[in-house]
């Protein structure tokens, strides 16, 4: 399902998680190379978070991956021991979550939290620690860093919070960052901040980055590449410009004719929606697990759906031959 | 899942078993419970050297039967912990319904009292009352109820503070319903699930605390068979019989373990109904 | 911070007033003290002179605010039956009552944290259940019986401690032991309660994703935040340790406060009595306050930063 790069820095490959019954990722593959960034968008619960979960090692109790493999660095992550995966964590990949509210620990100074990554990883001592963290804050535009150090996290603003989870995610350099939709909690114009940063953080250090979102304008933005996944599965999987011209699986011509843009849709007319609900499967499903919702169904979408390509690196998961936007 | 059930069918069982015993065991009991008969003192239990199937669990210092003796202070370890339900609850749940609903001045006026009952050493008052007043069962059972509230003033007022954020009490005062109305056909209805859960613990430690005033003397009289009397009459001997203070012992911890047990299970039961 | 800690105080105060006053219309309302005293032969003629000699026969009110005048200045009172001061009664018994107290809440501390965080970490597991089945049992076990039956055990069958009294260090860890079953239930739950929630926190899942060692993601990160409640309610559980130091110490026969006011009731000595609740009432109140204050130091977001 992904063109083959050299450069690549996290290649997954057919992961397959299950939450007891529930078959919650079904065989998704994607590649992030260096320096890009890779978007993996989708609805709630579209397994998208837990899939960068899993490639962290951190699934949540009950969910266990059944099946895939995870190619970072010359190692298989899904084959790595706890332990070993601690060490990878905060060192070489990185992580950042949606709620920077609760995400830090309230007991502990900023200061404290940084300086504990760097002398897990790096055994810095604790007077170079603390310069690297104030360093590291200053470039990710969080003001007065000596003073933030000393504070504690309720005293800071959501925007500065996650600024301060981004600088602690690049204290050691980590050659992959995940960012599990980093902006959703925060204003708009915050978001925008923030976004901002990562970009610049990304051409400045090479970062390769996983971002989870829900939200395709985001990855209009700052993603490369772009993965649509529905119902754990990735239903299409292009280049950003090519996706956003020629959008070829019905579900993601849904989610961009749901996007309000001003004056695209008439006044008084209908902003596009998809009817129906994202399915749980259960395991043993076959079939396109879209074809309750898709206005294009045929009684062939029940059976094994096979992987078009619409364009060079852009591929996509349904019966519809490419070019039938045209006929339609 | 059935094994998560186990709690409350356990404490049930127990509890139960004891109510039965309380209510019809005295009138089963093999021996009269006051009978003195000096010339067969210290039967050990049946099991042990010595011990006959005419005195199952042997007999005391004064040649009572032990058994006949534990069912009966059974009887007085049930009653104890009912009527102080009855009497704690009533009061602990009169003043924190009332500091919760009305807030305010009334509230903290609750809250003072609840904060002096807390302060005060209930056993020393206990000892205190009893002794000035004459121990009986009817001082001490009142003595207990009068004291033992705070924990339903604690959770009641909680509870009404919670249901009358609820938007259905607005609606039953705009629809003109009157004070004393709303209380009691809205908010009392839907806290009396956390009051039973509180009702067990208090009646375990209404028996505790009764077993520990009779223990020092200052409880039920005798010859009634407390099992804290009991395990005080026996005290004398027991380096060479323990069995005298090990039986009333056991009673005691596996009836307030039940007791417990009831409590922790109808708490996962009723809360998880409330969350549903 | 300052104005909450006054009015706190203040409220304090009130509190101790009032049992005051409740404790000492408790003793006095009955009338029986000039009787103990004299004793059962007297006659009605010794009892009214004692009565007088002892100011029993002035109004309740005025009896009042003379002993709470003498009160304010250290004056409790003459214990009726030891002939001595009962500041001095108290003063000498005190200290071993404080000192099981705290022993009692050291051993529960040490027992029921350990046994949490290994409870919260297993949750749902075999040792799960036989940690909340010992706290159950912890509490349903009656203190004086389990003190008759370490004596039993240790004392005689083993010889390791001695039957009664507290002459060496020896005699405080069995009633210590005992008192700590007041306080390990709650703690305990409180703990396992704690790291249960603090081990799904977000920044827990935080600390894992850095890497973190599975040490410091426990006892740092979780522990730290799972015993901000369970230290400040720490001081409160002394309160009713030392209020069930009166059993404890009478099955032990330790000569503290408890076994005072255990004593004085069986005589009639009320002054003790009175003096003793009071004691009892303002230990109480303080452990309280300051364990609002715990709270508030451990928790940053309460300082008020």
């Amino acid at each position: 399902m992904n063109a083959p790069t050299t450069d690549a820095a996290l290649r997954i490959a057919d992961l397959n998680i299950q939450f007891g019954a529930l078959h919650v990722v079904r065989g998704i593959s994607l590649t992030v190379a260096r320096g890009q960034t890779h978007g993996l968008v989708g609805e709630s619960g579209c397994g998208k978070s837990v899939s960068a979960l899993s490639v962290m090692g951190l699934l949540p109790r009950g969910a266990r991956r059944t099946g895939g493999a995870i190619a970072f660095g010359g190692t298989d992550l899904a084959r790595q021991s706890e332990r070993q995966m601690a060490r990878l964590r905060g060192d070489r990949i990185a992580m950042i979550f949606q709620e920077p509210m609760t995400s830090l620990n309230p007991a502990y100074t900023i200061g404290s939290q940084m300086i504990e990554v760097l002398r897990r990883h790096r055994g810095t001592g604790r007077a170079e620690a603390a310069e690297a963290a104030a360093a590291m804050l200053a470039r990710v535009g969080v003001t007065a860093p000596d003073l933030r150090l000393g504070q504690f996290p309720h005293q800071l603003s959501g925007g500065l919070r996650q600024r301060v989870m981004i600088a602690m995610a690049l204290l050691c350099s980590p050659e992959l960052l995940i960012a599990d939709e980093p902006t959703t909690a925060l204003d708009v114009t915050v978001q925008a901040q923030i976004l901002r940063l990562l970009a610049d953080l990304k051409r400045d250090f090479g970062l390769a980055v996983l971002l989870i979102t829900h939200d395709l304008g985001i990855v209009a933005r700052v993603a490369d590449h772009v993965s649509v996944m529905y119902a754990g599965e990735i239903v299409e999987q292009a280049p950003v410009a090519s996706l956003f011209a020629a959008p070829s699986h019905p579900y993601t011509r849904g989610l961009l004719a749901s996007i309000p843009v001003p004056g695209k849709v008439r006044r008084g007319g209908v902003l596009g929606s998809i009817p129906g609900m994202v399915p749980r499967i259960a395991a043993g499903f076959a079939g396109c697990a879209f074809r309750d919702r898709c206005a294009h169904a045929m009684p062939a979408c029940a059976a094994d759906v096979p992987v078009r390509q619409a364009a060079s690196g852009h591929s996509y998961r349904c019966r519809l031959v490419p070019g039938w936007t045209q006929a339609a | 899942m059935r094994a998560r059930r186990l709690p409350l069918y356990l404490g049930a069982l127990i509890v139960g078993a004891a109510a039965l015993i309380a209510l019809f065991g005295p009138l089963l009991a093999p021996h009269d419970p006051f009978v003195q008969n000096l010339g067969h003192r210290f039967i050990p239990p049946m099991w042990m050297k010595g011990g006959s199937a005419a005195h199952i669990l042997g007999t005391d210092q004064l040649g009572r039967d032990y058994l006949s003796r534990l069912i009966l202070g059974a009887r007085i370890s049930m009653l104890i912990g009912l009527s102080t339900i009855i009497l704690s609850g009533t009061i602990g749940t009169a003043l924190g319904v009332l500091g919760g609903y009305f807030g305010g001045p009334v509230d903290a006026a609750v809250m003072f009292i609840v904060s002096c009952r807390l302060a005060i050493p209930v056993i020393l008052v206990a000892l205190t009352v009893v002794s000035l007043v004459g121990s009986s069962l009817t001082v001490v059972v009142l003595t207990i109820g009068l004291l033992l509230w705070e924990r339903f003033a604690v959770v009641s007022r909680a509870a009404t503070r919670q249901v009358c954020a609820l938007d259905y009490i607005a609606a039953a005062w705009a629809a003109g319903c009157s004070r004393s109305r709303i209380i009691l056909r809205e908010v009392l209805p839907n806290i009396v699930h956390h009051l039973i859960v509180i009702a067990t613990v208090d009646m375990a430690i209404a028996i505790l605390l009764e077993a520990a005033l009779s223990f020092l003397g200052l409880g039920v009289p005798p010859p009634l068979p407390s099992w804290g009397l009991m395990i005080a009459e026996g005290k004398d001997y027991m380096f060479f019989k323990p069995w005298v203070i090990e039986i009333p012992g056991i009673a005691l911890l596996i009836l307030v373990l039940g007791i417990n047990l009831l409590g922790d299970g109808l708490r996962d039961a009723l809360g998880a109904q409330t969350e549903r | 911070m300052l104005r909450y800690a006054a009015r706190s105080a203040l409220l304090a105060f009130l509190v101790c007033l009032t049992v005051l006053v409740a404790s000492f219309a408790l003793t006095r309302v009955s009338g029986n003290l000039a009787i103990n005293i004299a004793g059962p032969e007297a006659t009605p003629q010794t009892i009214a002179r004692i009565q007088h000699q002892l100011g029993l026969d002035r109004p309740l009110p005025v009896q009042f605010f003379d002993w709470a005048d003498r009160a304010a200045h250290g004056d409790l009172g003459e214990s009726f039956l030891f002939h001595e001061k009962v500041s001095h009664l108290i003063a000498t018994h005190f200290p071993v009552t404080f000192t099981l107290g705290m022993l009692g809440i050291a051993i529960a501390v040490a027992v029921a944290i350990p046994l949490g965080i290994l409870a919260a970490l297993n949750e749902g597991s075999g040792i799960d259940v036989a940690v909340g089945f010992v706290a159950l049992a912890g509490q349903a076990v009656p203190s004086f019986w389990l003190g008759l039956l370490l004596i039993i055990w240790f004392g005689v069958d083993l010889h390791w401690l001695p039957i009664a009294g507290a002459a060496t260090w020896k005699g405080y860890i069995l009633p210590a032991f005992v008192l700590s079953f007041v306080a390990i239930p709650v703690m305990l739950r409180m703990t396992r309660g704690g790291m249960v929630d603090a081990m799904r926190a977000d920044y827990v899942r935080t600390a894992r994703a850095k890497g973190l060692s599975r040490g410091s993601i426990v006892l740092k990160h979780a522990f730290r935040n799972a015993a901000m409640p369970v230290v400040a309610v720490s001081a409160v559980q002394l309160g009713f340790i030392l209020g069930g130091s009166v059993v404890v110490e009478v099955v032990f026969n330790v000569r503290g406060v408890g076994y005072l006011a255990w004593e004085s009731i069986g005589k009639g000595d009320f002054p003790v009595v009175q003096a003793v609740v009071l004691l009892f009432a303002i230990i109480f109140v303080v452990l309280t306050l300051l364990s609002d204050l715990i709270g508030a130091a451990l928790d940053p977001r309460l300082r008020g930063g």
